[in-house]
């Protein structure tokens, strides 16, 4: 198991400097120097540009500034934003947990309503049940999310007004940050309509967000049942007469969850592009939005440090699943 | 009976028993309703690409200020001379999508031709010589990989500046990793068959190995890809669009139109619903047709 863990760790440190280079790399191609695009259009005299230059280390050789680059990182210091002169790391981790809480809440929905599709889909098979399903599903896959949330908002905020159009919660609530997840501050400080109106702004953003990966659950979720049901230890089991909806909640679902669960895994990056379109579209407060706005402002410290972070987010969660993964299936541990 | 009819008819008696591979995969293909409804909608919309000028009542970008938002002829207010209504800047919405289709179509299919050649020669490459050339390549493409594809997209367009082109090429290397992956997998399984060995035998060189021998037995895969690759493709330069990094107003794209419209949600239905109905249907028609093109080239998973 050690070795197992330890050959994947191997392949991601790697590829981890491989994206702090890339970023690196990306950030210098864009035309004129990080303190002329400080300065902005107002200009700087020459003087003062020289002696930024050598302050930030920009009169060095390129090789010595990723030098420098990599030991900041290793401080944690990403820079400060260009726009709000915040360090980025801190404006990060104040958006993020909205982000999460965000993200969370589409991949329960969707497995909360994929799974049993999925599985009713698989066992009766061909029926009309079944075609509904995956036609659902593959109109989902191809859902332009940005129009599915617009769609949302029109049908619900403004024709039927049940739910907000935008934000985290109503503006006449303030609760104190302690998880940063708004869904349990307001249950902590004990305000209901508070955690009523966070609950009401998460609904449309959690339906949008969530649909991808519920189509995706849903399909695999078909394909990976039909496969474990067409095996013989489920006809053994049927033979001894294990009652059959214990056969398929029982013995087939614990062997088809095993490619659902990668699959589950996989989709932290789906998410996370899904999550930039939601959270400009329903206005909220997390890191997608955020660097969309830096990019309009042209703020290169929070686009290059906000990928970075989202990049290794996303492969640190993919080495937790694959070391769950080798934890729950020994056959991958060992072929490996 | 001269020697070449018999000939001749004795290869037609031949054919007669075995089906054409093409003809065998065409009717696998005709079996799936879904992906013949896909194929259909394709078709018509390269029809009206193609001749969009034609079609299209009025030109995409000319603007009318007696006609601001007008809805849909059916509705109240509505006229004949704009079926689908106008824009708020008095376009006509019918010609912006007839031409929006011919946009989103080009940039399917120039953005993933580039992504497949790039990719078909890189994942050739890596499968073939291996060592430092494959550790290398497919680093580069985990790395790409692991970055979100539309994160990635958007930091690609930040820096070439926003634009079609631009939008067109940051996408075409968010999808390259897919190709080189199925390519290299497929040359990988390939290269220790007989087949191959015989042609290295005699005297093949390594051009010739590459793209004589190996590379026609792995086009299934590379072509099923490619098909749904259009689809993202579309919906990703939307997605730029959308957000103000792919093509610029008054380009007519489905994703920029949305933009332009998100304002009017209130007001004007139709100028939100239409493009993004339009996006849909065309991802959906491309989804559907791939997920035949699989069913109908891969043996393996034929029902």
């Amino acid at each position: 198991m050690l070795r197992f863990v330890l050959t994947r760790l191997s392949l991601v440190i790697p590829t981890f400097i491989g994206i702090t280079l890339l970023v690196f790399v990306l950030v210098r191609l864009i035309p004129g120097d990080p303190i002329e695009t400080m300065a902005g259009e107002r200009g700087i005299d020459p003087a003062r540009l020289a002696l930024l230059r050598k302050e930030y280390g920009f009169d060095q050789p390129v090789l010595v500034q990723y030098g420098f680059y990599l030991s900041r990182l290793v401080h944690g210091d990403l820079g400060r934003s260009i726009v709000t002169h915040e360090p980025v790391m801190s404006e990060f981790e104040t958006l993020f947990p909205a982000t999460v809480e965000l993200s969370v809440c589409a991949i329960l929905f969707a497995l909360c309503l994929g799974l049993p599709a999925g599985i009713i889909a698989a066992v009766r098979r061909n029926s009309i049940f079944d075609h509904g399903v995956m036609g659902i599903s593959l109109t989902g896959y191809s859902m332009p999310i940005f129009w599915w949330g617009l769609l949302l908002i029109l049908l619900f905020s403004v024709q039927l007004g049940w739910t907000p159009v935008s934000g985290r919660i109503a503006v006449q609530y303030y609760i104190e940050p302690v998880t940063g997840f708004l869904l349990i501050d307001t249950l902590l400080s004990g305000d209901f309509g508070a955690f009523r109106s966070a609950l009401s702004h998460l609904v449309l953003p959690m339906i949008v967000l969530g649909t991808v990966p519920l189509a995706v659950i849903a399909r695999m979720t078909r394909s990976a049942m039909l496969e474990v049901l067409g095996e013989d230890y489920i006809r053994t089991a049927r033979a001894k007469g294990v009652p059959r909806f214990r056969v398929i909640a029982i013995h087939a679902l614990r062997n088809a969850l095993i490619p659902v669960v990668t699959v589950i895994g996989l989709q932290v990056g789906v998410l996370f592009t899904g999550a930039i379109l939601t959270e400009t579209i329903f206005s909220w407060p997390g890191v997608g939005k955020w660097l969309i706005e830096g990019i309009n402002r042209r703020d290169y410290p929070v686009l290059q440090g906000g990928t970075l972070l989202i990049g290794a987010i996303v492969m640190i969660v993919n080495l937790l699943v694959d070391v769950t993964y080798g934890m729950i299936n020994p056959r991958i541990r060992h072929t490996r | 009976m001269t020697i070449e009819a018999l000939e001749n008819s004795v290869i037609m008696a031949q054919a007669d028993a075995l089906p054409h591979p093409l003809w065998e995969f065409w009717s696998d293909f005709r079996a799936n309703p879904g992906a013949v409804a896909g194929l259909v909608v394709i078709a018509v919309l390269i029809v009206l690409a193609l001749f969009a000028d034609l079609v299209a009542p009025h030109s995409p970008v000319l603007t009318n200020n007696a006609v601001f938002l007008r809805p849909p002829f059916w509705q109240q207010g509505g006229s004949i001379a704009y079926p689908l209504g106008t824009d708020a800047i008095g376009r006509d919405i019918l010609s912006r999508l007839i031409h929006g289709a011919r946009l989103s179509l080009l940039i399917g299919i120039a953005v993933v031709t580039l992504s497949v050649i790039s990719g078909t020669i890189l994942g050739l490459v890596a499968g073939f010589f291996r060592g430092v050339t494959e550790i290398a390549i497919m680093r580069l493409m985990d790395i790409t990989l692991t970055l979100p594809s539309l994160l990635l997209a958007i930091v690609i367009v930040a820096i070439l500046g926003p634009g079609l082109m631009n939008a067109m090429l940051a996408v075409a290397i968010v999808l390259l990793p897919h190709y080189v992956r199925i390519a290299r997998a497929a040359v990988i399984s390939e290269v220790s068959k007989d087949y191959v060995t015989a042609a290295r035998v005699a005297g093949a060189g390594r051009l010739r190995l590459m793209f004589k021998e190996v590379l026609p037995n792995c086009a299934a895969p590379l072509i099923v890809q490619a098909t749904l690759g259009i689809s993202t493709a579309i919906l990703d330069a939307a997605a730029l669009g959308f957000l103000g990094l792919g093509a610029q107003p008054p380009l007519p794209e489905w994703g920029t139109m949305l933009a332009d419209a998100r304002e009017f949600v209130l007001r004007a239905w139709w100028v939100v619903t239409l493009p993004g109905s339009a996006i849909l249907v065309t991802v959906l028609a491309f989804n559907l047709m791939g997920d035949g093109l699989r069913d109908a080239l891969d043996p393996k998973l034929k029902r």
